[in-house]
């Protein structure tokens, strides 16, 4: 085109940002590449190509891990844990400055590296993956300069598998590694199998930045090769990103084994616009939220919430949006949206999109012609909550869309999904957006905003998004664990009598639940001996049916999670009250159960420990994150919902009230599944709970075998969360139970805190009884 | 995106009633604006040919102004003679592009004369600004006559300052009647509404007066007079397209933009019309829909085409002085 023609039609023309340094850097390995283990690469072999799926081109030869190659990281990580966490909290830092400061000077490398391998618009690779990547290792060296200071009761896990996706290479690379290292533990990370290259670039990075040999190690390969990290006998945890599909898989894989976890999965994040929303902003919004990276984020704005009166409105301002968006090839600084990761992900949207029959379809045109993995921003309205393309992740540029009347049915519509990772919520009503924050199921909120992230904010999800967060303090929990461990517990056995009669009056123990003593639905009791063979009293056997009711009884006692601290902790000391004037009748309960003199002790400390979390009912404060925004942003402390929990047996009052306390103090519901051998504690503290003002809901109390209730409650769908702390062996059926929902489990693989000590209490307990929150609030005028 | 339209049948907005749901329905989030406006420079990336193209364009576009207290009929003289021919005429044969001018000449009432004789035999208008500029609190029959005189004397384009006091106290009535008056006086001539958004106090003043003055028949909305101590930025600009275009969609009649002052830079002249191509279109891409307010921003895009041609980076003595 003439100067002239330009000037009358005014386009773009392109912008290609050039490929060659990093086709040289292929270069320079022959195109093929080896595992990085033990700080060298082996050598390539078998694998597959990695392509650019914006022109279908090879980039490179990757090689595919075999069971070996695994277990040669995992020892050279092994061996180098003990060296790198006694390398000290100022060493890891140097180290973790020099990756920053080298993914810094090699920028542009790794930007356009991703970009050819990926196919997201080197704009974001640019702007957003690589400098978000560089901040989490800035942002985390210090926090390995900090931890001796400030997380002295904490240590390394140990070595971490850590499987991450497609669709942020570097940064989530960045999110698994920078606090796994700054926490003193050493790592075996698969990159996906589509993107491996700028975890491999990484790998020299390391080389140069003198991490030591071991600390890190790099395998690629496909999802053979996550199972192997996954049942890895010697890896102590794991942490993936990815589908929540894979993420149950690995919940069942490594139930039982001790391994920590925690899993960062998809999403149907609700995006929803108020009818005094700047309209123009939140559209902006939306290309922000499902048009970045093509839509493949976790977190994508994917369902359009809308206040029905301005719904045409609105859905016309972003149909015109976007004609706008340009889309093509990603190494154009002018495009707006690249290709498709691959061809499969290619075919995945284009099949869920065609088998929409309902709703009207409206996709911007597409004149990009070449043979690259490209789809159109799409935008479907008129749908109804029970479409699939308001249910199930595309993990595309689809954009789903209904409409709602009040912000009560945006709450409603926004929380029926299994998932719960982010919202975004649009409005100029601050009382309307703060009153909804808290009110959404989701990790992460963003306030006239969306997909920002921060090292300092906590990432990740409720429900079926997973558990777990990433960046801020309450990340580094995932790659620690307390320096002072429990004590192996041997299974506690009931003990035995031969006659069932009544000596005096009988008094009948119930289960409790909803507030009222009831009768088990099974019919049955089973008779509660005393250590000297006396007979105590029937206690009921409970059921299916009997947890059923207690988490119904749950789940509509809600209003508990909103009452202030000060409320609770006034009900947490009325308990600790009643309970001391009942403390001989308790005493002698449990030491005619246990057959020790014990009792007393145990009642003092159940007072104190009652006292402690009446002092934490409303001191466990959340934080402000010092993000590079112009605004808040909040980390909330947020009650879980309802938690099950298997008692501890062999301290019948103390561990009950070691349970119960700091979840209820944090505005939590209760259901108790009292000492297996000796429940009579359990069945007595009801009356207690009766007469100190604790709502009915908050607190149920079931007694019955361990092993028999463990998987219902694990199973259960409306149950938020499972505690274990029984003597039974039940922590691999919880773990794999909960792989339904993918609830937070707690377990105790066989060993408990001494429930008199000071580490039977405290923010260990705390932090299981919330789920962080994170929400920006981007504020300012003027 | 296709070839311009033929701007020569752009209708002149006449005006409305003055409807405040529409206005008070107007919401600018400033966070959010903020961040729009800030991924324009990183969205949009205009290169070599197309990016000397585009500054020719901007050139077309400029209202060169000269609005200093020690203007004489020489100044505006040079000024003039700058309009008519912008960039070097071997640059221009090299560009191998016909000759343009800029979008216009501004300045004050007086200096209108000596305009009009330089100009004399072009088609470049001459802007004036008026009603007591720049703070517009001169007598109400001062100001309107001050329209006149200066449509009397040959100017094609008034520039109006609106009373900032109207907008800060919500009194949209009398801005309303304020800015229907000065059109009225305006008669043939186009008339721009300075709105003075540095002193506005919110994005979401600047929204609501945008909509006030178009409503009341402005031809184009202006950010500033050159005088505030902030004057055109993008945030700003974005609120105001984006009215512009809420406005043309509702009545189908486009209504022009002139950000002023503080825009100096080729870049930034690069991104002001990827900022107009993105919000509202290419048909806003002429010197009938778009102007930018400026005096220095000619010399560095001089600077830039000589680049674009040569290869070497050029200096500012090798371009004639406006």
């Amino acid at each position: 085109m003439t100067l002239q023609e330009i000037f009358d039609t005014m386009d773009y023309g392109t912008a290609p940002e050039s490929a060659s340094a990093a086709l040289e850097w292929i270069a320079k390995h022959n195109g093929t590449f080896g595992h990085f283990i033990n700080g060298s690469f082996t050598k390539a072999k078998d694998g597959f190509d990695t392509k650019n799926p914006a022109t279908g081109e090879r980039l490179a030869a990757v090689s595919q891990a075999n069971a070996d190659d695994i277990n040669t990281a995992v020892t050279a990580a092994r061996h180098a844990q003990t060296e790198w966490w006694g390398l000290g909290g100022h060493g890891r830092a140097k180290v973790l400055y020099a990756l920053a400061r080298l993914l810094q000077k090699h920028a542009r490398l790794f930007a356009v590296l991703e970009t050819l391998d990926n196919g997201k618009p080197i704009r974001e690779s640019r702007d957003i993956d690589i400098p978000l990547a560089q901040r989490h290792f800035y942002y985390h060296a210090g926090m390995a300069q900090l931890m001796t200071a400030e997380l002295a009761d904490a240590e390394p896990i140990g070595v971490c598998g850590q499987i991450i996706p497609w669709n942020f290479p570097l940064l989530m690379l960045a999110w698994k590694i920078a606090p796994a290292l700054a926490m003193g533990n050493t790592v075996v990370l698969k990159p996906a199998e589509y993107t491996s290259l700028t975890a491999l670039l990484f790998a020299e990075i390391c080389q140069e930045a003198g991490v030591p040999k071991g600390v890190v190690n790099i395998v690629t390969g496909d999802g053979a090769v996550g199972e192997l990290i996954v049942a890895h006998p010697d890896i102590d945890k794991i942490a993936f990103t990815g589908s929540t599909e894979v993420g149950r898989k690995i919940r069942h894989a490594t139930a039982g084994t001790g391994k920590a976890l925690t899993l960062e999965l998809g999403g149907k994040s609700p995006f929803i616009v108020f009818e005094d929303a700047d309209l123009d902003s939140a559209v902006e919004g939306i290309v922000d939220a499902i048009w970045f990276n093509q839509g493949q984020v976790c977190c994508a704005g994917s369902r359009l919430l809308v206040q029905e009166g301005i719904a045409d409105k609105f859905h016309s301002k972003l149909r015109s949006r976007m004609d706008r968006l340009r889309v093509g090839d990603p190494m154009d600084k002018s495009i707006d949206m690249g290709a498709i990761v691959d061809p499969v992900q290619l075919e995945r949207i284009t099949h869920m999109v065609a088998a929409c029959s309902d709703g009207t379809c409206y996709q911007a045109t597409l004149d990009h012609t070449s043979s690259g993995c490209f789809y159109p921003p799409t935008l479907i309205t008129g749908l109804t909550a029970a479409d699939p393309l308001m249910q199930e992740e595309v993990f595309g540029p689809v954009l789903a869309s209904m409409t709602f009347r009040t912000p009560a049915e945006a709450i409603q519509l926004a929380n029926n999904t299994r998932y719960g990772l982010a919202a975004s919520i649009w409005s100029e009503n601050i009382n309307l957006c703060l009153g909804l924050a808290p009110k959404v199921k989701a990790g992460v909120i963003w306030i006239n905003g969306t997909n920002m992230f921060d090292a300092s904010a906590g990432f990740g999800g409720l429900r079926e998004s997973g558990f777990g967060r990433e960046g801020g303090w309450e990340g580094l929990r995932a790659y620690t664990k307390p320096k002072v461990q429990g004590i192996k517990i041997p299974q506690i056995s009931p003990k035995t009598g031969s006659n069932t009669v009544e000596n005096g009056l009988d008094r009948t123990a119930k289960l409790y639940i909803g507030g009222k003593q009831t009768r088990p639905d099974s019919g049955y009791s089973k008779p509660v001996f005393a250590a000297n063979g006396s007979f105590l009293a029937h206690v009921p056997e409970g059921s299916k049916k009997d947890i059923r009711n207690a988490s119904e009884a749950a789940q509509s006692a809600s209003s508990w999670s909103g009452t202030t601290g000060h409320l609770r902790a006034q009900i947490l000391y009325y308990i600790a009250e009643n309970l001391s004037a009942r403390s001989q009748e308790f005493a002698n309960r449990i030491d005619a159960m246990t057959g020790q003199a014990t009792g007393h002790s145990e009642v003092n400390t159940a007072i104190d420990r009652l006292f402690t979390y009446g002092a934490w009912a409303d001191k466990f404060d959340g934080r402000i994150c010092n993000t590079p925004v112009r605004g808040a942003t909040l980390a909330m402390n947020e009650p879980v919902g309802v938690i099950g929990a298997l008692c501890p047996d062999e301290a019948p009052l103390l561990g009950l009230v070691s349970v119960m306390a700091p979840a209820i103090a944090m505005g939590n519901r209760v259901i108790l599944i009292a000492s297996e051998p000796y429940p009579l504690t359990a069945t007595d503290f009801y009356q207690i709970l009766d007469t100190s003002d604790v709502p009915a809901g908050v607190v149920n109390v079931i007694t019955g075998s361990h092993q028999a209730l463990a998987p219902t409650l694990a199973s259960h769908m409306d149950i938020d969360a499972v505690w274990s702390f029984s003597s039974s062996d039940v922590s691999k059926a919880i773990e794999a139970g909960s792989a339904t929902n993918l609830k937070r489990t707690w377990v105790n693989h066989g060993v408990n805190p001494d429930w008199h000590s000071q580490n039977a209490q405290g923010r260990g307990f705390l932090n299981a009884a919330t789920d962080v929150k994170t929400v920006w609030i981007p504020y300012g005028e003027g | 995106m296709g070839s311009l339209k033929n701007h020569a049948d752009i209708q002149r907005n006449p005006g409305m009633d003055l409807d405040l749901d529409w206005v008070m329905s107007a919401q600018a989030n400033t966070s959010a604006i903020e961040r729009r406006a800030a991924s324009f420079g990183a969205r949009r990336s205009v290169k070599k040919s197309y990016q000397a193209a585009w500054l020719l364009k901007a050139i077309t576009c400029i209202d060169l102004t000269t609005l200093s207290g020690d203007d004489t009929n020489g100044r505006v003289l040079r000024l003039c003679a700058k309009a008519k021919t912008p960039v070097r005429a071997d640059i221009m044969a090299a560009l191998g592009m016909d000759p343009i001018t800029t979008g216009a000449v501004c300045v004050y009432h007086d200096m209108i004369a000596p305009a009009v004789h330089a100009l004399e035999g072009t088609n470049i208008p001459i802007a004036a600004v008026s009603t007591g500029f720049p703070a517009g609190l001169s007598p109400m029959p001062l100001r309107i006559a001050e329209i006149k005189a200066s449509v009397e004397a040959g100017a094609r384009e008034i520039d109006i300052v609106i009373s900032r006091r109207h907008v800060l106290t919500g009194n949209w009535q009398a801005l309303y009647d304020e800015m229907k008056a000065f059109r009225a006086a305006c008669g043939d001539a186009h008339v721009k509404a300075i709105l003075a958004t540095g002193e506005l106090g919110s994005l979401r003043n600047v929204a609501r007066a945008s909509m006030v003055c178009m409503m009341a028949g402005a031809d184009f909305i202006k950010t500033s007079t050159g005088k505030e101590s902030v004057n055109a930025t993008l945030p700003v600009s974005l609120v105001m397209v984006r009215a512009i275009r809420d406005y043309y969609q509702a009545t189908g009649y486009k209504v022009g933009y002139k950000p002023a002052g503080g825009i100096s830079k080729a870049k930034d002249a690069l991104v002001y019309l990827s900022l107009i191509k993105e919000e509202l279109g290419n048909d806003w891409l002429c010197p009938e829909l778009f102007r930018f307010g400026a005096s220095s921003l000619l010399g560095d895009i001089e600077r830039q085409l000589e680049h674009h041609v040569t290869g070497a980076y050029s200096g500012t003595y090798r371009h004639a002085l406006g």
